[in-house]
């Protein structure tokens, strides 16, 4: 199999534009005849649903939650990045272009990563628009601040809840199209598989979740904005629901599934505090712009943090890294608190955490401007670890947080499978290797107002949909596998639950294909995740029927998939013999430890196709082309 | 610690429900409650029983999913605090922690601590928007917004859809709820054209979903895990009566005042 990225030719500023004009339009009076399908409400799949309803398509939403408010968009603190340059401090579309394809360590596709740029203006104009309440300046301007180590202020935000206000606006709009009629929302539903006729993704199969019921949805084509898949690891930054199943229900369709390894690591997490911890609660990184990282010199040390005097301290980035000092990119942050800790130096009750100080901060500013920059977030920590930050210093350690991997998709935003487009954190497309903060928000939004709009409407206009019957072959098989497989989950009655699966592979998983992997750590692995998995369908048991509300079975359901997922993670990591970004291969490190890429032999999108249960999936590889940011080491000492 | 907790349990909305009495030891003081009941799942699930229905999906206070009455109050007894985040520092050995779903009538219930609060979909799906599409706006900061408008604005908009204002109402009012969404948009320039429009609109769409009417008590605002301020439903008092009086014709007709107090 060839991919063929469809990116424009031409210089990389013209290319959207082109697309853009060479894409075939659907007559206005002919919106309405075609049916569309959004599978996920966050700020990828609101933003799409609202906007193709706005255009007159009829499009039917989904979400696994109560309301589409609920997506976990609605979690992201920090801010979005838009190459506006309000502050004049030297930003413009090709310097945020620049700072994204290099934070990426060159492992994203150049064409894809100046449109985000180039639109990212736009996305601030229309959150305004719906009445965002962004952060203000005196005199009423939007403010603007640096965020996770970029060097000019390009991120806007609401408080710390960014995505809480960005997600509301799309809800909003969303809301407005149910009120018109042109969207159908259908919440609390999950996908469970996709229905693809001669060819062409046409339908999904869906379970209510209070019901228990399947339903066949049958239309012109299906959006997949279904979010991250963090959750492999159990532990991390994601809701309790995030899943890979719509994704990956539609690899096993045909869809091919890139870079599955590149996941990222958060350095400013809450530390776990025991065995029952249900997930992991991130702390905005602006924290790092004041807060110092540092952890006692002497091992061991079991004086409390203000009683460390500052010689015996060792703020290991600012002495690593002079010129980014604690602003080092996230991969780097993580990495460093990791091998502080796992050669013994990491404080608090487990040792895994290092220390994040204000005091200086607040020395220098005062308590106030750091109340008034931080505060909710002091709060937050207060109130889950009972200690005051103003007082004492934070214990931070790193978490999985977003996925960088997901569906292959062409610049179109368009899959393998035609038909089957896929926005936001479930696409591989913008962040190769390394996300950098305060993008993923803008590129979820991107996805959804301002590129599906166009790019679902060429595929509609340059194709023919013959109608689908419910009783096609291709359909009912869709239904019975769907069904095959809740009842096998319900029948098993073994004697481990669900969760206790769900832990073991995630501990698997970050032990092994987590913040530093190496390719004899992989190969155990897979056979770990394949023991495992082969007890799971001999030993899980799930309680209850499958016809209520059972979230037991939900669950059974997504960690049977996460599994499989595991392991091509692991095949993935496996077979990338260098390291990039939040791919960390030990074997593949310059001497000064930091990550060592192979440009000559790995400058591609690893994108992997099914080829049956047990068979070793096949690599397909789209070469990376750099012609406007010339790869090079990235250094930020 | 070793704590009884105190269910109601309910299979579903036909079927009578009834509290159910779990003891959990091993309680950490440092996990949350829904961890507790994480806890209390496992358990129930190798005994081969049913466990416990409750929502939840963020686990960090935002997405609004959690939620219902411990000992008798919404989300619990700490302050500006939802029950995902509410550790069990907060009890003491031996104690006996009730949990029962949001009883209100625009809430019906689903099965054991889950309600539907559809109804808040609703209500926003009636106004709670800036009628602007994909595409028509203008550069950001055509539209100036002075510091202390959007801080307003802000306060309001943090609502996080939970139900604990409508949970701890004894007239199972939305008005804080409403009046957020009222206020977060109507504070802002954004918001202003359709100002009488939205209120008046969503005030007959609250009212239509059958939850109660406000009488100025301030149960919502204590229960809220955000603290939206009493003020947001002074607003949207003074914005729908104004609508009603504007008798403009375009507009949809006013219902009843939806405040007594105001
Ligand atoms: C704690 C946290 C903080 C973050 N902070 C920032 C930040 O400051 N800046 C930034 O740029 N990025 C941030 N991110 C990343 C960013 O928030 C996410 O990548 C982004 O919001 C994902 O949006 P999405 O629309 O792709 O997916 P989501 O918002 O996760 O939405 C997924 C949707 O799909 C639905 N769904 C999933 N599976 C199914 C199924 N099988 N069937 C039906 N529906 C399904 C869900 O119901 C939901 O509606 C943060 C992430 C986290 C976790
Ligand atoms: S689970 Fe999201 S607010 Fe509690």
């Amino acid at each position: 199999m060839t991919l063929d990225a469809k990116i424009p030719s031409g210089p990389i500023e013209q290319a959207w534009a082109q697309a853009c004009f060479d894409m075939k339009l659907v007559n206005p009076a002919n919106k309405r005849k075609h049916s569309l399908i959004v599978v996920g409400s966050g700020l990828a799949g609101g933003a799409a649903a609202a906007s193709l309803g706005e255009l007159g398509y009829k499009v039917k939403c989904f979400c696994f939650q109560d309301s589409p408010r609920r997506a976990h968009s609605i979690a992201a603190q920090g801010g979005i990045n838009a190459a506006k340059n309000y502050p004049n401090d030297g930003e413009s579309v090709f310097r945020l272009f620049y700072d994204t394809v290099k934070g990426g360590d060159f492992r994203a596709r150049e064409a894809n990563v100046y449109r985000l740029a180039q639109i990212s203006g736009k996305i601030i104009d229309q959150c305004v628009a719906q009445g965002v309440p962004f952060a203000r300046e005196y005199g009423g301007s939007l403010t603007n601040r640096s965020f996770g180590g970029a060097q000019v202020s390009r991120t806007f935000y609401a408080r710390g809840q960014t995505g809480q206000q960005l997600l509301l606006g799309a809800y909003q709009a969303l809301e407005r199209q149910i009120h018109a009629g042109s969207v159908t929302m259908i919440p609390r539903t999950e996908m469970l598989d996709l229905i693809v006729v001669d060819g062409k993704a046409r339908g999904i199969v869906a379970r209510n979740v209070i019901s228990g019921k399947l339903s066949v949805h049958i239309a012109d084509a299906v959006i997949l904005a279904t979010g991250g898949y963090s959750n492999v690891y159990y532990l991390s930054t994601n809701a309790k629901g995030s899943n890979t199943t719509a994704i990956w229900r539609a690899y096993k369709r045909g869809a091919l599934f890139a870079n599955p390894c590149f996941t990222q690591i958060h350095p400013t997490c809450i530390p776990v505090s025991g065995d029952y911890q249900s997930k992991l609660t991130l702390m905005s990184e602006s924290l790092r712009n004041d807060g110092r990282i540092w952890v006692p010199k002497k091992k061991g040390d079991t004086r409390l943090p203000n009683e460390i005097p500052e010689e015996e301290r060792d703020y290991y980035l600012e002495r690593r890294y002079p010129s980014f000092g604690n602003l080092v990119p996230r991969d780097v942050a993580s990495r460093n608190a990791k091998a502080i800790c796992d050669e013994g130096g990491g404080v608090g009750k487990s040792g895994l955490g290092v220390y994040l100080d204000f005091s200086e901060a607040i020395g220098r500013l005062g308590e106030k401007t750091v109340r008034e920059r931080y505060g909710n977030l002091f709060e937050m920590y207060q109130r889950i670890t009972d200690e005051n930050p103003y007082k004492t210093a934070m214990r931070i350690y790193p978490a999985v947080h977003y996925t960088m991997g997901g569906l292959w998709v062409d610049y179109q935003l368009q899959s393998t499978i035609p038909g089957l487009f896929v926005l936001g954190e479930a696409n591989f497309s913008d962040h190769g290797a390394n996300r950098l903060g305060a993008s993923a928000l803008m590129q979820g939004l991107s996805d959804g107002y301002f590129i599906i709009p166009y790019t679902v409407g060429n595929y509609l206009a340059t194709n023919k949909f013959a109608k689908v019957d419910e009783s096609r072959a291709e359909v009912t098989e869709a239904v019975a596998s769907v069904q095959q497989k809740t009842d096998k989950l319900l029948s098993i009655k073994g004697k481990r639950t669900v969760d206790s699966f769900h832990r073991e592979l995630g501990k698997i998983t970050w032990d092994y294909c987590g913040m530093a992997r190496t390719a004899e750590g992989l190969e155990g692995a897979i056979g770990k995740i394949r023991a495992l998995r082969e007890e799971y369908w001999q030993n899980v048991t799930v309680p209850g029927s499958g016809d209520d509300l059972n979230e037991s079975l939900e669950k059974a359901g997504r960690v049977a998939d996460f599994f499989e997922l595991a392991e091509l993670m692991c095949i993935d990591a496996r077979d990338r013999n260098e390291s990039c970004g939040g791919h960390f291969r030990e074997e593949y490190q310059t001497p000064e430890g930091e990550a060592q890429r192979d440009d000559e032999h790995y400058s591609y999108v690893a994108a992997w196709g099914y080829r049956g249960d047990g068979a070793p999936p096949e690599l397909t590889k789209e070469p990376l082309e750099f012609n406007y940011v010339h790869p090079s080491q990235r250094s930020y000492k | 610690m070793k704590l009884t907790l105190k269910i109601w349990r309910q299979k579903n909305p036909n079927e009578k429900g009834a509290f159910v009495r779990y003891p959990v030891d091993d309680v950490d003081p440092e996990m949350s409650i829904l961890e507790c009941l994480d806890v209390l799942n496992e358990t129930l699930i190798l005994r081969g029983e049913v466990p416990v229905a409750f929502e939840h999906d963020c686990r960090e206070g935002i997405c609004g999913s959690c939620g219902f009455m411990i000992n008798g109050v919404a989300h619990g007894p700490e302050r500006a605090t939802t029950a995902c985040q509410l550790t069990m520092r907060h009890f003491k050995d031996g104690d006996e922690v009730v949990m029962e779903p949001w009883r209100a009538k625009a809430f019906p219930l689903v099965k054991d601590l889950v309600v539907n609060r559809r109804a808040f979909d609703h209500i926003i799906e009636a106004g709670g928007y800036v009628s602007v599409s994909t595409g028509q706006a203008p550069d950001g900061n055509t539209i100036l917004v002075g510091k202390e408008i959007a801080d307003q604005s802000m306060d309001a908009a943090a609502c996080i859809g939970c139900g604990a204002c409508v949970a701890a109402c004894p007239n199972a009012s939305a008005a804080l709820f409403t009046g957020a969404k009222i206020t977060h948009l109507g504070t802002l320039p954004q918001g202003e054209p359709e100002r009488e429009r939205r209120a008046l609109s969503m005030v007959a769409q609250m009212n239509a979903e059958t939850f109660g009417n406000c009488t100025n008590i301030g149960e919502c605002t204590g229960a809220c895990p955000k603290e939206i301020p009493l003020e947001v439903i002074a607003t949207m008092n003074r914005d729908y009566v104004c609508a009603s009086f504007s008798r403009r014709e375009d507009l949809p007709t006013p219902v009843l005042p939806v405040a007594t107090g105001a």
